[in-house]
């Protein structure tokens, strides 16, 4: 799912200081799941700000609506009459659901609550990893079903650079190193065959983000 | 002949080659390289020149060889895929051969946040492999990458790519060269050897997948300057093992550069004797006027003359 964090208070203190009424919408989807831009999360911000702002005195009304998912417009719609009663949006979902706001209310001032961070799993209670880059193009079946594109920091194809020790990153002693993740269980599946394989130049240029925006259009879905 | 380069000549005459490195200066200053190529021309056969290494800023691998040509020495120069996608590099290709470099080791670069830029977007648009895949198609079959493109001319270039046998996985390291060489790689320098029986032990599977008959190994060797500096490495470069018994000798020893100089001559003589070990890389970092020294102790003097 998408990962997200809270931006720093201060930060969003700032956005909010030309205003005195704003609507704080979350969303129900990954931002609750990760803990960053849930109803529970969107609440303890909404009193946090009404506080500091009420210790300045220049009080902020805030409204709070947390949709289903705030990326699907027929969630977002359910905003609309809230959107005439307020100055501004704070938007605790991932970028996504910022812009689908963005798009539906174009005369109202959108401001991102969060740093949307990665698409990744829960590891633990309270740890997240990246685990896509939506590159566009998986070679999951190539890697054991590890990818080097999301969790190598070089993204290397063609096995580990010189900086893998004792199965860690070089560049962050507390990451795995993914070649390590993707010979270790090459060799539990009895495929180590494969890795001897060279994995062409991917391309970028075509499938991935490099490509300008990317669109999915079905047809059979259409109406 | 590949690219008629003087280390591919050096190889193919079969003589023990010996190459050292130059790192570029952090500014515009030729004289810089001019003091370096004095220290080094007529001990070596080639001078590796490093590509933004340690990703701190420096001039430009492909100019600082061009310099180095007009100084009278022969360049290797390396090539880093993380700061240019293949747009540039094949663009870089056909300047370095037009500049007269005929050497080029592929490499994916040390990350960036280890250097001074450390907000650099990174690109790993290809890695070392594909990278030396890359230049083989443009060399052998004449096309840019992808092979739709016809080269006119000639881009020949002597292939090299970089192994470190004391990373892990250990098991991987040995296939990994075979991809290297798979690729299309003439040649290969490894990382620094401090741990011999690691090193003779990567040999053997490097033996063992016939690597060493369609590629010369040139182990890498890296004189100590003191114990505290063999301690350092030690301990915070990944991929270096340093056995206890080399930082012992170091530290016991009257003067630590003097013992650093002759252990790295003791091993340079220790390698020349494995099967598959066709030259020695010398990396004397910002040490280079120890490479006369160090070239004539080990017995490696005269440096051929190869036609």
């Amino acid at each position: 799912m998408i990962k997200a964090e809270q931006k720093p208070f201060e930060e969003i203190l700032e956005y909010l200081a030309p205003y005195n009424k704003i609507l704080l919408s979350g969303c129900g989807a990954c931002v609750t799941v990760c803990h960053a831009g849930g109803e529970k999360e969107g609440a303890l911000l909404a009193s946090a700000l009404r506080m500091a702002r009420q210790k300045i005195g220049k009080p902020l009304e805030i409204l709070e609506s947390t949709p289903a998912r705030q990326c699907e417009p027929e969630f977002a719609q359910e905003l609309s009459d809230t959107i005439g009663r307020v100055q501004a949006i704070l938007s605790v979902s991932c970028g996504v659901g910022v812009q689908t706001l963005a798009r539906h209310f174009p005369a109202t001032q959108i401001f991102p609550g969060v740093n949307t961070t990665f698409l990744g799993e829960t590891v633990a209670h309270g740890v997240w990893e990246e685990r896509c880059q939506a590159c566009g193009d998986c070679i999951l079946e190539k890697t054991a079903g590890i990818c080097p594109i999301a969790r190598c920091a070089k993204q290397l194809l063609n096995g580990p650079c010189g900086g893998s020790s004792n199965g860690k990153c070089e560049i962050k002693r507390e990451t795995d190193c993914a070649w390590q993740l993707i010979y270790d269980r090459s060799k539990s599946l009895g495929q180590l065959h494969r890795l001897t394989e060279i994995i062409p130049a991917k391309q970028w240029g075509v499938q991935s983000r490099d490509s300008g925006p990317r669109r999915i259009v079905r047809e059979d879905l259409k109406v | 002949m590949k690219s008629g380069s003087n280390l591919e000549k050096v190889f193919v005459n079969g003589h023990f080659a010996v190459t050292a490195e130059l790192g570029p200066p952090k500014n515009n200053d030729v004289s810089v390289i001019q003091r370096k190529v004095d220290f080094l021309r007529g001990y070596v056969d080639a001078v590796n020149v490093t590509d933004n290494q340690t990703a701190i800023v420096r001039m430009s691998s492909i100019a600082t060889s061009a310099f180095v040509i007009q100084m009278g020495m022969e360049p290797v120069m390396q090539m880093v895929t993380r700061d240019r996608n293949r747009i540039a590099m094949q663009s870089d290709l056909f300047g370095a051969t037009a500049l007269g470099i005929k050497n080029i080791v592929c490499l994916t670069g040390d990350h960036h946040t280890f250097g001074n830029q450390v907000n650099a977007k990174n690109v790993h648009d290809l890695d070392s492999v594909q990278l030396i895949n890359m230049v083989k198609t443009m060399r052998d079959e004449k096309t840019l990458m992808g092979g739709e493109e016809k080269i006119e001319g000639d881009v020949n270039m002597f292939i090299g790519g970089a192994a470190n046998p004391f990373a892990d996985p250990f098991e991987f390291r040995a296939l990994r060269t075979a991809k290297k060489a798979a690729a299309g790689v003439d040649f290969i320098q490894t990382q620094c050897i401090y741990d011999m029986e690691r090193f003779k032990e990567w040999m053997k599977m490097i033996r063992d997948l016939g690597v060493h008959e369609k590629v010369h190994i040139m182990a890498g060797i890296t004189p100590l300057k003191s114990a505290g500096m063999a301690r350092y490495m030690a301990k915070n470069v990944a991929g270096i093992t340093i056995p206890d018994a080399i930082i012992d000798r170091m530290a016991k020893a009257a003067k630590g550069s003097e013992e650093g100089i002759k252990i790295c001559v003791e091993q340079i003589q220790e390698v020349r004797e494995i099967e598959g070990v066709h030259g020695v890389h010398i990396m004397a970092i910002e040490w280079e006027q120890m490479i006369s020294k160090i070239t004539e102790m080990a017995g490696l003097l005269p440096r051929p003359k190869v036609e």
